[in-house]
């Protein structure tokens, strides 16, 4: 029995070590991707000064005397962010105060797996459907309305994110503890105004990670925008107009036809870096803001 | 640990002869032969200045206790004197917490095994020592596999064999009659104080040397409490027994001895028909008559 | 005097009135966004069907790619979604449990065990399209895999590795610690509580989890498309099982393919109408499939939890 007992203590070992490996593999892909990041960066930045980068407010890389000022993407980018995040915020906060605070148990477990599905739908069905349905709508209000624009997009995305904003939210007032609401009811306080006075900035640490969340998948979003947003680079804070953002541009040049060591073909891991590094300081602006604004209870 | 005592004579001690009689400390009732058979039994482990810290906190001060073979050993006090603490460091589970520490040893006998030492296996004194929880925790399995899957955990291969022993434990702890039928339904569909025999039936099956039990009926109603009262009074012909309660009537029902605990120290130690009618300490009596606790 | 006491309770109730009615008012909006985010899902749905309709039929299913549009067909889609998602499942599903098992149950309280899990949260953040480039750079160009189905399987198990590993941890997390307590007093070690107890008891939350992560990786376009797979692929892959020895290969591995949602991709920016129609019909089946998979992975996991009841 001890013979056997030291064969499965051997085994334990071993084992653990194979799941520790498994858990390190998650800092390798963190290191991996920055590791491909930046070392597929460094052949471009050697040709085009990060100056140049910052300020040139044209992005052509596909013509002969081509330009590389990342504005006019990263604007592309923060302009149907924007868009996004007027419509994601107030109405998943609003869905998520709802659920948290006045809905009826039964209604919260049935509509919960609902929105959820809002966000499981593929990029690329919500990039059809902005295109073919959600611009052909904002044509009968805004005639002006070119076929490729930032605003139906944003708004498609803005949806896509709901759920995100709505269900991290939803669990942060959650967890905001019960006796403080009541305090709220024994002062003759009602439902919204114990919601909003009490339980919202008693959750807004949660809340601000919530947006977070929404804003990196804004960010990030690809394929809605490659589809109906155009793919033309334009330096615009307009969202009626078209325009590229830095995702929509990685797509364009992976699906032509540029030779892997030309300048242009570089350029799209600068955009990701330049990408990469926008969700970051989102990331670390929401983080910093968190600790200011938190609770403490 | 027999520390002399004053003896005690007139009205107060034929007062506390009474109480315990109320208290129903069975051994009481002129059982001699028992009484006498307890004393001689030999002991199977023995504690020796042992300590124990969480962290920095040291939450048992030098127990030294013996631990007399085939006997049930109760041991009670209040919330927090370390009672359970103790208990769990007989079968080590303090080990899955980090930051935990014995000092000190427990030896189980007739092989001089120190249960609490650095280089003895926790896994090998668990297969040795059995434990029953406060709250009924059967594996959402079988009950035929939660009984057997301490057999398989050390090994044994045999479907006969592994049949016989589950049999077997179930019988002991009085449950086979009521799932003889329905072996492979599972443990969660029985009724609490039946999911606490399984337990029970579960921790027998490996034929432990001690079996350990830790409040076993604070989360069951009183019928089905007196049952496992009953079961652990049959299973004192099998094995040691050492039995955590918060409940002191229980303590005197069901034990041969008695360890009174307090803030993490061993108040008194005695045969419980000594400790409920003539305690030696004045913490023990002022526990036991319900002045504090 | 008792005139004021009067005019205060008036007051009073006129107040709780006015809050009374704010409350109700908000409850209506709360429904009416609801209710308008959940009309948004069933318009979309209900539309796609509509617009696609006139392709629906077993044509569709079994024809490849055409630059005719009534012609076109999603055969190699759907076959090459099949074996990346067969490829994703088989490296994220032990990658990703046994990831959670360590945080989980195993990790001790350090540096290494925080460094793991700060990593875990991030990479649930990154945008998906950084996974293609590290696709492109890591597996097309130095490991040389090509634009392969290994490629794209492997990019989008990464992809969801951390929505398995969240999932994972949050199952694991459930199963009582008295249950593993049980467990050791009977002497198993610690995998043995894991592998006969943990893990069994939570199934339900893990095949969950599972399944969501190939939800999301099966509508995933934009990693696909960095890693420069191609829409118009008019043949299959080798097929991973045939009737001669050894039965099974793995050639297929290294084969272009095409997936659904770069199909509809595809489509959709053709200037040509009546490649929307397909586009429609492809993204009806796409968005069908994913509705399907999270339906199945909330049965799953009332099933499970009715079965176990702590």
């Amino acid at each position: 029995m001890l013979r056997r007992l030291r064969r499965r203590k051997i085994r334990d070992r071993v084992i653990e070590s194979l799941l520790l490996l498994s858990g390190l593999f998650a800092v390798f892909i963190t290191a991996a991707i920055v590791y491909i990041l930046v070392s597929e960066s460094i052949p471009f930045f050697r040709h085009i000064r990060l100056v140049e980068f910052f300020t040139d407010t044209m992005w052509t890389p596909m013509f002969d005397s081509p330009r590389f000022g990342i504005l006019p993407l990263l604007a592309g980018t923060l302009v149907t962010t924007f868009v996004a995040l007027c419509v994601a915020i107030p109405c998943g906060i609003i869905i998520a105060i709802y659920l948290s605070e006045f809905a009826p148990h039964r209604v919260r477990e049935v509509v919960k797996p609902f929105l959820e599905l809002l966000g499981a739908v593929p990029t690329v069905v919500y990039g059809y459907f902005a295109l073919m349905m959600v611009t052909p709508f904002l044509r009968h209000f805004l005639p002006d309305l070119p076929g490729f624009n930032m605003l139906s997009p944003g708004l498609v995305i803005g949806i896509m994110i709901i759920p995100y904003i709505a269900s991290v939210s939803e669990d942060a007032m959650r967890s905001v503890p019960n006796y403080m609401r009541e305090g709220s009811y024994a002062m003759g306080a009602t439902r919204f105004q114990t919601a909003v006075r009490v339980v919202v900035p008693g959750a807004i640490s949660g809340i601000a990670a919530a947006f977070i969340l929404g804003i990196s998948r804004a960010v990030g979003e690809t394929m809605v925008v490659a589809v109906a947003g155009g793919l033309q680079p334009n330096l615009t804070w307009n969202p009626m107009e078209s325009a590229a953002t830095i995702t929509a541009f990685i797509v364009q040049v992976s699906l032509g036809d540029l030779p892997h060591d030309s300048i242009g073909y570089q350029s799209i891991f600068a955009a990701g870096l330049t990408l990469m590094v926008t969700t970051l300081i989102f990331n670390i602006a929401g983080f910093m803001l968190t600790r200011r604004f938190r609770e403490v209870y | 640990m027999t520390s002399e005592r004053p003896l005690k004579i007139g009205p107060e001690a034929g007062e506390a002869e009474d109480r315990a009689v109320q208290m129903g400390a069975v051994h009481l009732s002129g059982d001699e032969a028992r009484r006498n058979a307890a004393a001689a039994a030999p002991i199977k482990a023995r504690a020796t200045n042992l300590d124990f810290y969480y962290g920095n906190f040291q939450a048992l001060k030098s127990i030294n206790i013996d631990i007399r073979e085939k006997q049930v050993t109760a041991l009670i006090g209040p919330s927090g004197c370390g009672k359970s603490t103790f208990l769990r460091c007989f079968n080590r589970m303090h080990d899955l917490t980090p930051g935990t520490r014995y000092e000190g040893s427990i030896t189980l006998f007739p092989d001089d095994t120190n249960l609490v030492a650095r280089n003895v296996d926790p896994i090998e004194v668990r297969m040795r020592i059995g434990m029953v929880f406060q709250k009924p925790n059967p594996f959402p399995k079988s009950i035929f596999e939660n009984v057997a899957y301490g057999l398989r955990v050390s090994g044994r291969r045999s479907r006969v064999g592994i049949a016989e022993e589950v049999e077997k434990a179930l019988r002991h702890a009085a449950l086979w009659d009521e799932v003889k039928d329905r072996l492979d339904s599972s443990g969660l569909s029985l009724s609490g104080g039946q999911q606490q025999r399984l337990c029970i039936a579960r921790a027998l099956a490996t034929r432990p040397e001690i079996l350990l039990f830790d409040e076993p009926t604070s989360a069951l109603d009183p019928i089905a409490t007196a049952r496992i009262e009953e079961l652990i009074a049959t299973l004192r012909d099998e094995v040691t027994v050492i039995i955590v309660t918060h409940n002191m009537q229980q303590a005197a029902r069901v034990s041969d001895y008695t360890a009174f605990m307090y803030l993490g120290e061993l108040v008194e130690f005695d045969a419980t028909s000594r400790i409920f009618t003539n305690p030696g300490k004045k913490a023990t009596e002022d526990y036991i008559t319900g002045r504090y606790g | 005097m008792a005139g004021a006491v009067e005019t205060a309770r008036a007051q009073l109730y006129a107040s709780v009135g006015r809050r009374k009615l704010l409350d109700r008012l908000f409850v209506l909006l709360g429904m009416c966004i609801l209710f308008a985010a959940l009309l948004t899902l069933a318009v979309l749905f209900l539309n796609l069907v509509h617009d696609g309709a006139g392709r629906f039929g077993w044509d569709f299913f079994t024809s490849f790619p055409s630059r005719i549009a009534t012609r076109a067909g999603i055969l190699s889609a759907w076959v090459g979604t099949s074996l990346v998602m067969l490829v994703t499942v088989a490296v994220a599903m032990p990658m990703g449990v046994a990831a959670a098992i360590y945080l989980e149950e195993y990790a001790p309280k350090n540096w290494v065990t925080a460094i793991i899990e700060i990593n875990v949260t991030n990479l649930a953040g990154v945008p998906s399209i950084i996974y293609g480039l590290l696709a492109l750079g890591l597996f097309v160009y130095k490991m040389s895999l090509g634009e392969s189905i290994a490629t794209a399987g492997l990019t989008l198990a990464l992809l969801i590795l951390p929505i398995v590993i969240v999932a994972t941890r949050e199952a694991l997390r459930a199963v009582p610690r008295s249950i593993r307590e049980a467990a050791y007093a009977l002497g198993a070690t610690q995998w043995e509580v894991t592998a006969h107890h943990v893990l069994p008891y939570s199934t339900g939350g893990i095949l969950t989890g599972m399944i969501i992560g190939l939800s999301r990786a099966i509508g995933e376009t934009a990693p696909i498309i960095t890693i420069g797979a191609l829409a118009f692929i008019a043949f299959l892959p080798t097929p991973p099982l045939s009737g001669d020895f050894p039965y099974v290969n793995f050639t297929w591995l290294s084969d272009s393919f095409t997936v659904m949602p770069i199909q509809m991709f595809n489509w959709v920016s053709r200037p040509d109408p009546a490649f929307q129609v397909n586009a429609a019909a492809a993204g009806a089946i796409l968005l069908g499939m994913t509705l399907l998979m999270n339906g199945v992975a909330i049965y799953v996991r009332y099933r499970f939890r009715k079965k176990i009841n702590w």
